[in-house]
């Protein structure tokens, strides 16, 4: 039986490039990618590219000044989750036979400040409804009501992904934080501290995908890549709604996701070794602890207060420094945690490497809603 | 000649304020905004209703830096009212300060001043208020079976 495997990665750094181009990022992941893979011209036969702010053929510019156009280029919007959604089709190509190998990319240059989303409609915004940090504030109030989570447990996350980021170089932030100062910084909305909030900005990420033969040994395996909506009828729903239902059991879409996962790579939670996960806000990485099912429904302040997700835990989360410490380039944030963990898997990750790790999880969830959980198995 | 608009035709009635949702008959599901297709059962022909004017805080926060397309006042109050119905509304609270907020306080509806359009008009918007006077209500639930 074939699978789909992982056989070159890239990178350019997330953070903030002056007079760097949008197309000059995804080259530069692009072309490393293909290296590693020892792929070069002709050796791909389609291309899928995330990106949510890039504008038209994005990916085309990409591969046009590399150039190796001809084959099939998509680019594929599905907000926070671009690059997971790519690495959906991606894969579903491969494993339908359509293609041997696919570059997969991601590219995105984000404006500064609370991201602008053609979203909300323009009434949305006039009204001040249209204040993201906001929604994630309510999200970062009910867990706290309904997990025990306090305004010391946020800091917690922030601390341990940023002690982690600091090893990452291609981190925007490598500095390392301690509580107090992070509960120092000023409230953007309550509960939620500026330290809290990722910072939107610009990076590329490129993966080369292809067929692979059971028992060709060393190559990280691709073991499930799934994309999934929200249900709807949940108020705090990544949906952003304008009204929802008192239903407190709707599934959320980042749990759809995982659940789906889990099956297609047939592991569970117990089996992972390392996860990277939508740290969007402090509070949104301890809530995707419950929605993954990595620890108990109302349990992510005990998880995360028992050390288990800090590096030598027993399940690191975020070894990369999360979006908390390299900051969220839309469509290439999922990409970005796939190299991450390809070179965990890899024992590559100088300075931040979980030991011994062989299943690796990666979990982006956004607008629309939209949520991508990638599982990887070497 | 200028006067007072809303946000959006639709959204609500000013006097009194009422918020304009839907009701499906086929799975009885309530909507705001105003649907025609059921989100939830995806059957046609929810019809508008008005929604309760009173309610009880679910969420809360204050929004202290102006979101995109914004001209209003910052800070202001932003969260969740439950209401009678079963539902869950997304809205501005008339309080900034999230610290005199607690959950499960009695709220009720009112329309609130965004900023003047290029018209001269004023644009005016939907917003919770605390109900001062309402301290002792009914459990939404208990409202809703009335």
């Amino acid at each position: 039986m074939s699978g789909v495997s992982v056989c070159g990665v890239g990178i350019h750094p997330f953070g903030r490039f002056e007079g760097v181009s949008i197309t000059d990022m995804g080259v530069v992941a692009v072309r490393a990618a293909l290296a590693e893979a020892n792929v070069g011209r002709g050796g791909f036969q389609a291309a899928f590219c995330g990106t949510a702010y890039g504008g038209v053929a994005s990916g085309h510019k990409v591969l046009g000044a590399l150039g190796m156009t001809g084959m099939p280029i998509v680019d594929v919007e599905a907000g926070c989750a671009s690059g997971s959604a790519a690495l959906m089709l991606a894969a579903g190509a491969i494993a339908a036979g359509q293609y041997d190998t696919v570059l997969v990319f991601g590219i995105e240059k984000m404006p500064k400040g609370i991201i602008r989303s053609s979203f909300f409609e323009p009434w949305q915004e006039e009204a001040g409804l249209a204040a993201t940090p906001a929604y994630f504030a309510l999200r970062a109030q009910r867990l706290m009501a309904a997990s025990g989570v306090t305004k010391e447990h946020l800091a917690s996350v922030v601390v341990k992904n940023r002690r982690h980021g600091a090893a990452n170089p291609d981190a925007m932030f490598r500095s390392e934080v301690d509580a107090t100062s992070v509960l120092g910084s000023r409230v953007i909305c309550e509960p939620l501290h500026l330290w809290m909030l990722c910072t939107p900005n610009e990076g590329a990420a490129a993966v080369v995908l292809q067929r692979t033969n059971e028992g060709e040994d060393g190559r990280v395996r691709l073991a499930a890549a799934v994309l999934r909506s929200h249900v709807p009828g949940s108020v705090l729903s990544e949906s952003t709604p304008l009204a929802g239902t008192v239903d407190d059991t709707i599934p959320a879409a980042s749990t759809l996701a995982a659940t789906d996962a889990y099956e297609r790579a047939g592991v569970g939670p117990s089996d992972l070794d390392v996860v990277e996960c939508q740290d969007t806000d402090a509070a949104r990485e301890l809530l995707s602890y419950e929605e993954l099912g990595l620890c108990p429904a109302g349990g992510a302040a005990s998880f995360l207060e028992g050390g288990a997700t800090t590096l030598g835990g027993r399940l690191p989360v975020n070894p990369s420094g999360g979006l908390l410490s390299k900051g969220e380039p839309l469509g290439a944030s999922a990409l970005g945690q796939v190299v991450e963990l390809t070179r965990q898997l890899r024992a590559q990750a100088t300075g931040r490497q979980v030991q011994g790790a062989r299943v690796a999880l990666a979990h982006t969830v956004g607008r629309g809603a939209n949520a991508g959980v990638v599982i990887l198995t070497r | 000649m200028s006067g007072v608009v809303p946000v959006r035709e639709g959204l609500f009635t000013a006097d009194p304020p009422r918020l304009v949702g839907s009701l499906c008959d086929a799975c009885g599901g309530h909507h705001f905004p105003r649907h025609e297709t059921c989100p939830y059962c995806a059957a046609d022909g929810a019809r508008p209703v008005e929604l309760s004017p009173t309610g009880r805080l679910w969420a809360f926060t204050a929004v202290t830096a102006p979101p995109p397309g914004y001209r209003g006042e910052v800070p202001f109050g932003f969260g969740v009212v439950e209401l009678p119905e079963g539902i869950r509304i997304v809205t501005r609270l008339t309080e900034s300060d999230p610290s005199r907020l607690t959950p499960g306080q009695p709220m009720r509806l009112t329309v609130v001043p965004l900023h003047a359009d290029d018209d001269g008009n004023q644009v005016v918007t939907y917003a919770f208020a605390p109900d001062r006077g309402r301290n002792d209500v009914a459990d939404p639930i208990d409202e809703a079976a009335r």
